[in-house]
C-alpha cells in the first residue's frame, strides 16, 4: 500500500494506483476528458492535471502512479488556472453550437465547460469541418472532435477493425478513416462503438426520426413498430426511469402515443430465429457440415460485416436465417399486411434497435410476389426513440404498461435474452434439446453459455444431448472475436455452433444505446433481461403459440421453401469493402 | 560626446541568439515521419522573417509562396498552384539579390522537385495524408528497435540484469554494443529539445558492466529443426541466438579460430576489450549453440551439403576482404589491407611497425582503427592519408579526435597516386598529389588537384583502409544472386530460387554497422522460422519500471571519459572509462520517457514482442 495526500487528506491505495484512482478513493472526482480506463490513459486533453508538491510542472493523473508520501493538490490556483485554459483551448477547436448538437446536455465538454464557469473563450474559433456522407449510417463531424483520441481506442483495442487512426501531422493532426479511405469504403462494422465511447458530439448515428415522423403524419401509410429486446433494458435511462420502471409495455404505450399505427415486440421473431437458425443448425450439424468449422450465428450485422471483409471465406459458415429484425420486417409486409388488408407497399416499417448496423443491415431487399422493396424501412436507435419521445413531449412518468398488437403478441423469455451475449445461444440449446428429444429440459440447464462484457476472450461450453455432443462458444466484442476466429483457423480449438455479438456484452452494450460517459452498462442492462428470462411465464421459443400459428397459418415448418424465401437470406448478395490487412 | 561606440548586443539580441541555439538543437531532434510540406512551411516563414524588405523578390515572392504552400495545406490548391509555386521561386532564385531570398526559395524548389508526389497527394486528397509513424525517437532510430527507454529505466533503478535481459530481447549484443555501438538512437533524442542527447550507448556499457554475469532465458522446446549458420560474426551469431531460443538447433561453421568476425579481427582490444565481447559470446552459445570451426565454405564443405544436412542455411560471412587501391607499386611489400592488418592483430600475430613510419589511406572507422593500432604497436609516425577534409570523413567523430589525441598525423587533401620502392621491392614512401577542395554536389564537396607538384610521404608501411567487399565467388556459383559484390537477397532475407537459403549482415548490405546486423539478425531469424513451419515469439518478461514524473530541468550529459594518452598509447587495453554509478543514474534520469510521455502513450511505445 502507498500512503499519499490529496488535498489535505491522507490516502492509503494499493502500489501501482493512479492518482486518479486515489483521489476517487479519497471522494475526489478529479475532471477528465479523454480518459477511458484500461483503453485511453493517454494524457491527450490534460484536464485531469493536478499539483504535486516540489514540482513545477503539472501531471495528469489518469496516467501517473501515486508515490509514497507524495502530497497532491487537484484544486490548487494553479491546477483551477491552467485547467481551465486548457478547456478553452479545446473550445477554441470545437463547434459549440450545442443546441443544435445531438449530444447537448450529455456531453463531457459542456458539463467540464459549465463546471470550471467558462463563460467566455479568449480565443479565436477554428475549427475545420471535412465534408462527410450524410447518408451513412455513422457520422462524424471533425469540427466537433476533440481529438481524445477513443474512437481511435476502441476500435483498435477492444474491436480489433482500426477504422480510425490519427490523420496528418502537426498542427494538422485530425482523426479520420485509416488508410486515406473514406467511411464507406472503410471495413466499419458500424458496431457504434466510437459513438457510444465519443464524449462529445462528434460520432453519432445517421438520425431517421424525420423519415418515422413522416409516414406517421402521412394519412396513406400504416405504420409498424416493432422494439428489440435489449432497448427495454436502456431506454428508461435517459428518461429518468427506474429500470424497473422502464418496461417494454411502456415503450409501446409511447410509441402509439406518437402515433405508430401497430407495435410489436421483436422478441416475437426472436423465437422465430431461433425455430429457424435452430433447425438449420441441427440439420447442419447432423450433416457433419460443422465437423471443421462451426456454423456462426447470422443475427447481429456488426459481426456480419466483420466476417464479410475480414474473413470473406468463412462467410457461408453463417447461419442464412436473417436477424430477427429482418424476419420482422419480412413477416409484417407479408402475413401481416394481408392480414389487416393492407398493400405492402403503403405499409412502413419501423424498428427501435440498440444498434447502428441495424441502419446497414435495412439495406437488405425483400420480394414477395408483387412486392419488390425492403423488410424495415426504417431504423432508429434507442437514442432516436427517446429523441422522438421527447419531441412528442411525453412525460415519460405517464406512460402506462400496454400490450403490444395482435396476432404477434407473444414473446419468451428466451427470445428476450438475445439481448445480451450468450443468451442467442441459450436461446438455441432450450429449442435444441426439445427438438431432439421431445422433451423441455430446465430451462436454466445451459446456463454455462451466459457470458458477460467482463468475459475474457470467449466462453466456451460443451453439451451432451441423447449421445450427440454440441461444442458451443460465445464471444462477444469483434477483438475477442478475431482471436476466436484465428484460434479455430489454426485448428486450436474446434466448436459446431459459435454465437458472435459485435457489441462487448451484446446488444445491451450496442452502439445505438444511451450514452453514459465513462460507465459500461451492459452488464447491469445484461441482468435486467436475465430476470425478465427468469420470470418469464414461458421460456421456451418453441412455446411461443403466436410463432406456431405463424407456421400453421402461413409459413408451414421451419426451413420451408416459403421460410427460405422470407426468413433466409444470401449473405453474399451484397458487397463489403474487404480489409486490407 | 564620443565619436565612435563598442557595439553592446541589446537585451533582446541575446535572448534571440539563445533562442537560434534551442531551434537548432530542435531541428536535431526533429521526428522523422513529418509532412514535408508543413515543414517546409514552417522553414519558409523563418525564412521570410529573415528578410531585410530592400529586395521585391524576397519581401513579397516568400510571401506568396508562403500563401500558396498553405493553399496546399488546406486542401485549397489545384495543380496550377504548384506550377505557380515552381515559377514564384524560380524567379526569386533568379531575381533576389542575397542568398537570404536565393536560398529560401531553393528550399521551397528543392521540395516542389525532390517530394513533388507528396504535394501531388494532398491537392488530390484534399488535406495531408501523412501519418506519424515514429513515436519513440530513439527505437525508431535502433536498427535493431532495442527497448531504449525501458533499458534505461531499469539502469536508473539499479536494476542492471534486468536491463540486460531486456536489451538481449531485441540484441544479444549489449555489451559489445556498450563498447562500439555506433548510436544512431541519440541522432534525434528529443532531450536534445531540453540540452542534449542522453548518452545511451554509455548507459548500455554501464549496464553491461555493473550486471555481472547474465543468463540467457531458457529457450523452447526443441523443434527438432537443424538450421546451418556460415559465419561467426555479429549476424551470424544473434541469428543463432535466436533461433535457438525457438527451439532449433543451430550449427556454426566459422572458418576462424575464434567467434566473433568483425568484433574480434576487425575492431581494436582498446575499443572492445575481448573478454568483454566473450561475455556475449558465452551466453549465445549457452543457449546450446553449437560451432564447427576451421572449415572454409566453399572448400572444405558446400553450400549444397549444407542444404542437405539442415533445414536451413543462413549466409552471414561479412566483408572481410580488402578493396584495392589500383595504383602503381600496390603489390610492394610492406602494404596491407587494414582488413588484413586487423586481423592479424587480432590473432596476436601483429607485425612489427616498430620505428617504422606508417601511411594509413581511408578517413572511415576501419582506417581510425589501423592508425591507433599502428602507434600502439611502436610506429615512430603514423599518418592518415585522406583526399579529402577532416570534416568529410566518415569515420565517427570520437574516433578522429581519439587519433589524434594520440599523435597521429592528419594528411587531408592528399591523394595517393603511386607507391615508391625500394630495390628490394618493399615501400619506400607514397607519391600524393594535393588536392583543393571543390564544389558541393549530392551534398558531400568534390576534391580536385591544386596542380602543385606531387609530393612524397616517406613510410616503410602502408595500409589500405578504403572498404571491404565479400567473397561471394563460391555463393554466385552455387546460385545466390550477387550484385556489384553484395549477396541479393529478397526483403525477408531469403531468396525467391533457394527455399531455405538466407543471407543478411555485411555480405548483404555492404560494410554497415554491428548493429545494422543485429537488426537484420531479428528479420532472418523470424523468417527462417516461419520458413520452418513455426510462429515463435522473442518476448522478455522484465517489468519495465513506471516513468517518473520529476520536472525536466535543464542538465548536462555525462560523457564517457578516456584514459590518459601517454599510458593508453603502451597497451592495448580499454581506452574508454566507465561512468560512477552516480554518473550513470543522473544520466539515466535524464531520459525523458518518450515511450509514456506523448505520442508514446497512445501508439508504438513499447513492442513486447516480436
Amino acid at each position: 500500500m502507498v500512503k499519499l495526500t490529496i488535498d489535505q487528506r491522507i490516502v492509503e491505495v494499493p502500489e501501482g494506483s493512479t492518482i486518479m484512482d486515489a483521489a476517487n478513493v479519497a471522494g475526489i472526482p478529479i475532471p477528465k476528458l479523454c480518459f477511458l480506463k484500461e483503453i485511453n490513459e493517454i494524457g491527450a486533453c490534460r484536464v485531469c492535471v493536478v499539483e504535486i508538491e516540489g514540482k513545477e510542472k503539472l501531471v495528469t493523473s489518469c496516467n501517473n502512479k501515486v508515490e509514497e508520501g507524495m502530497v497532491v493538490y487537484t484544486n490548487s490556483p494553479k491546477v483551477r488556472k491552467n485547467r481551465k485554459k486548457t478547456v478553452e483551448m479545446i473550445l477554441a477547436q470545437h463547434d459549440s453550437n450545442c443546441v443544435t448538437c445531438a449530444r447537448n446536455t450529455n456531453c463531457s465538454l459542456q458539463k467540464i465547460t459549465n463546471e470550471l464557469n467558462i463563460l467566455d473563450v479568449p480565443y479565436e474559433k477554428e475549427y475545420q469541418k471535412l465534408p462527410w456522407n450524410k447518408n451513412f449510417p455513422l457520422i462524424r463531424d471533425s469540427s466537433k472532435c476533440i481529438k481524445c483520441m477513443r474512437c481511435i481506442q476502441i476500435c483498435d483495442k477492444v474491436q480489433g477493425v482500426k477504422v480510425w487512426d490519427t490523420d496528418g501531422t502537426g498542427s494538422r493532426t485530425d482523426v479520420y478513416v485509416t488508410n486515406n479511405r473514406t467511411i464507406e469504403e472503410s471495413d466499419c462494422t458500424l458496431c457504434g462503438q466510437c459513438i457510444t465511447h465519443c464524449p462529445v458530439g462528434a460520432l453519432r448515428e445517421r438520425d431517421d426520426t424525420e423519415k418515422a415522423w413522416w409516414a406517421i403524419e402521412n394519412g396513406k401509410k400504416v405504420t409498424v413498430a416493432q422494439v428489440a429486446p435489449a432497448v427495454r433494458a436502456a431506454w428508461g435511462e435517459a428518461l429518468g426511469l427506474s429500470r424497473e420502471e422502464a418496461t417494454m409495455g411502456k415503450i409501446t404505450d409511447a410509441l402509439k402515443r406518437i402515433g405508430f399505427d401497430y407495435v410489436f415486440d421483436t422478441v416475437f421473431t426472436a423465437d422465430l430465429t431461433i425455430m429457424e437458425e435452430g433447425s438449420e443448425f441441427i440439420e447442419r450439424f447432423k450433416k457433419g457440415d460443422t465437423q471443421k468449422m462451426p456454423m456462426f450465428t447470422s443475427c447481429c450485422p456488426g459481426w456480419v460485416r466483420f466476417i464479410k471483409s475480414q474473413y470473406p471465406h468463412l462467410v457461408s459458415r453463417l447461419s442464412s436465417a436473417k436477424s430477427p429484425q429482418q424476419m420482422f420486417g419480412a413477416v409484417m409486409k407479408t402475413y401481416f399486411a394481408k392480414k389487416i388488408g393492407v398493400n405492402p407497399e403503403d405499409m412502413v416499417t419501423v424498428s427501435i434497435m440498440p444498434c447502428v448496423a441495424k441502419k446497414g443491415e435495412s439495406n437488405m431487399e425483400l420480394f414477395y410476389e408483387e412486392y419488390a422493396g425492403k423488410d424495415v424501412d426504417v431504423v432508429l436507435t434507442t437514442r432516436e426513440l427517446n429523441r422522438m419521445i421527447k419531441t412528442a413531449h411525453i412525460d415519460p412518468k405517464t406512460l402506462k404498461d400496454v400490450p403490444c398488437d395482435d396476432p404477434m403478441d407473444m414473446g419468451t423469455g428466451a427470445g428476450v435474452i438475445f439481448g445480451t451475449t450468450g443468451g442467442v445461444m441459450e436461446a438455441a440449446l432450450r429449442s435444441a434439446y426439445y427438438l431432439i428429444t421431445g422433451e423441455n429440459p430446465d430451462p436454466d440447464a445451459f446456463y454455462g453459455v451466459r457470458s458477460s462484457r467482463e468475459q475474457d476472450k470467449w466462453k466456451e461450453a460443451t453439451y451432451n444431448i441423447e449421445g450427440i455432443t454440441v461444442k458451443t462458444a460465445v464471444v462477444n466484442g469483434l477483438g475477442n472475436t478475431r482471436a476466436l476466429i484465428e484460434a479455430l483457423e489454426r485448428g486450436d480449438v474446434h466448436y459446431d455452433f459459435v454465437e458472435v455479438m459485435a457489441c462487448p456484452g451484446g446488444c445491451v452494450g450496442g452502439g445505438g444505446q444511451p450514452i453514459h460517459d465513462g460507465l459500461e452498462l451492459a452488464t447491469t442492462r445484461s441482468q435486467n433481461l436475465r430476470n425478465l428470462d427468469t420470470n418469464a411465464k414461458l421460456r421456451f421459443s418453441h412455446e411461443n403459440q403466436a410463432v406456431a400459428k405463424l407456421y400453421e397459418e402461413f409459413l408451414e415448418k421451419p426451413l420451408s421453401h416459403k421460410s427460405h424465401m422470407l426468413l433466409h437470406t444470401d449473405h453474399n448478395a451484397w458487397e463489403m469493402p474487404r480489409s486490407k490487412r | 560626446m564620443s565619436r565612435l561606440e563598442i557595439p553592446v548586443p541589446n537585451k533582446a539580441q541575446i535572448i534571440v541568439e539563445q533562442l537560434y541555439k534551442d531551434l537548432e538543437r530542435r531541428i536535431e531532434a526533429s521526428p522523422s515521419g513529418l509532412c514535408p510540406i508543413d515543414m517546409s512551411k514552417a522553414f519558409l516563414e523563418l525564412c521570410h522573417a529573415q528578410t531585410c524588405g530592400k529586395c521585391v523578390p524576397c519581401r513579397v515572392g516568400l510571401g506568396q509562396l508562403k500563401k500558396l504552400i498553405s493553399d496546399v495545406l488546406d486542401g485549397k490548391a489545384t495543380m496550377e498552384t504548384l506550377d505557380l509555386m515552381k515559377e514564384t521561386a524560380t524567379s526569386i532564385m533568379e531575381t533576389a539579390d542575397c542568398a537570404i531570398g536565393y536560398e529560401a526559395a531553393n528550399m521551397i524548389y528543392k521540395g516542389l522537385v525532390g517530394f513533388y508526389d507528396e504535394y501531388v497527394a494532398h491537392i488530390e486528397l484534399g488535406r495531408c495524408h501523412c501519418n506519424y509513424q515514429q513515436p519513440v525517437p530513439c527505437v525508431s532510430l535502433c536498427p535493431a528497435g532495442v527497448d531504449i527507454p525501458g533499458y534505461i529505466a531499469l539502469v536508473r533503478e539499479g536494476r542492471y540484469q534486468d536491463a540486460i535481459r531486456l536489451i538481449r530481447k531485441d540484441n544479444p549484443f549489449p555489451t559489445t554494443c556498450g563498447f562500439i555501438c555506433e548510436h544512431p538512437c541519440e541522432a534525434r533524442c528529443r532531450r536534445n529539445m531540453v540540452d542534449d542527447a542522453v548518452n545511451i550507448r554509455g548507459l548500455k556499457r554501464m549496464a553491461a558492466d555493473l550486471a555481472g554475469k547474465v543468463e540467457p532465458p531458457a529457450c523452447q522446446p526443441s523443434t527438432g529443426k537443424k538450421v546451418a549458420i556460415v559465419g561467426g560474426g555479429p549476424g551470424g551469431l544473434s541469428t543463432a541466438y535466436y533461433l535457438q531460443l525457438m527451439g532449433h538447433q543451430v550449427v556454426v561453421y566459422e572458418m576462424l579460430p575464434k567467434l566473433g568476425g568483425m568484433l574480434r579481427y576487425g575492431i581494436p582490444n582498446y575499443r572492445l576489450p575481448k573478454d568483454r565481447l566473450d561475455d556475449d559470446i558465452n551466453a549465445i552459445l549457452e543457449t546450446g549453440v553449437q560451432v564447427k570451426h576451421g572449415l572454409r565454405i566453399g572448400i572444405d564443405i558446400t553450400i549444397d551439403e549444407l542444404r542437405e544436412q539442415y533445414d536451413a542455411v543462413l549466409i552471414t560471412i561479412g566483408a572481410s576482404t580488402d578493396k584495392k587501391l589500383g595504383i602503381e607499386g600496390e603489390n610492394a611489400t610492406g602494404v596491407i589491407s587494414a582488413v588484413q592488418f586487423l586481423r592479424d592483430v587480432g590473432k596476436d600475430n601483429a607485425i612489427d611497425l616498430k620505428g617504422q613510419e606508417v601511411c594509413v589511406i581511408g578517413g572511415g572507422n576501419v582506417s581510425m582503427d589501423a592508425v591507433r593500432t599502428a602507434v600502439r604497436l611502436g610506429a615512430k609516425k603514423v599518418s592518415i592519408v585522406y583526399r579529402r577534409r577532416v570534416a568529410d570523413m566518415t569515420a565517427l567523430k570520437d574516433e578522429i579526435e581519439g587519433a589524434i589525441a594520440e599523435g597521429v598525423e592528419v594528411q587531408t587533401l592528399k591523394a595517393p597516386v603511386r607507391i615508391e620502392t625500394n630495390e628490394d621491392g618493399t615501400v619506400a614512401g607514397l607519391w600524393v598529389q594535393p588536392q583543393m577542395i571543390s564544389k558541393i554536389t549530392n551534398g558531400r564537396a568534390g576534391v580536385k588537384s591544386t596542380g602543385e607538384p606531387e609530393q612524397m610521404i616517406p613510410c616503410q608501411t602502408i595500409i589500405v583502409a578504403i572498404g571491404q567487399d565479400i567473397e561471394y565467388q563460391h555463393f554466385a556459383d552455387a546460385g545466390v544472386p550477387v550484385k556489384r559484390g553484395v549477396i541479393q537477397t529478397e526483403r525477408d532475407g531469403g531468396f525467391d530460387l533457394l527455399p531455405g537459403v538466407f543471407a543478411g549482415g555485411d555480405c548483404a548490405t555492404g560494410p554497415a554497422s554491428v548493429v545494422k546486423a543485429i537488426g537484420a539478425s531479428k528479420v532472418i531469424a523470424a523468417n527462417i522460422d516461419e520458413y520452418l513451419g513455426y510462429h515463435h515469439v522473442i518476448t522478455c518478461d522484465v517489468e519495465v519500471p513506471q516513468p517518473n514524473i520529476e520536472d525536466r530541468e535543464p542538465c548536462g550529459r555525462v560523457n564517457m571519459t578516456e584514459r590518459e594518452v601517454c599510458e593508453r598509447v603502451c597497451d592495448f587495453k580499454g581506452v574508454e572509462n566507465a561512468m560512477t554509478e552516480a554518473e550513470c543514474k543522473q544520466e539515466a534520469s535524464r531520459c525523458l520517457r518518450c515511450d509514456h510521455f506523448g505520442y508514446g502513450v497512445l501508439k508504438g511505445g513499447r513492442k513486447t514482442l516480436w
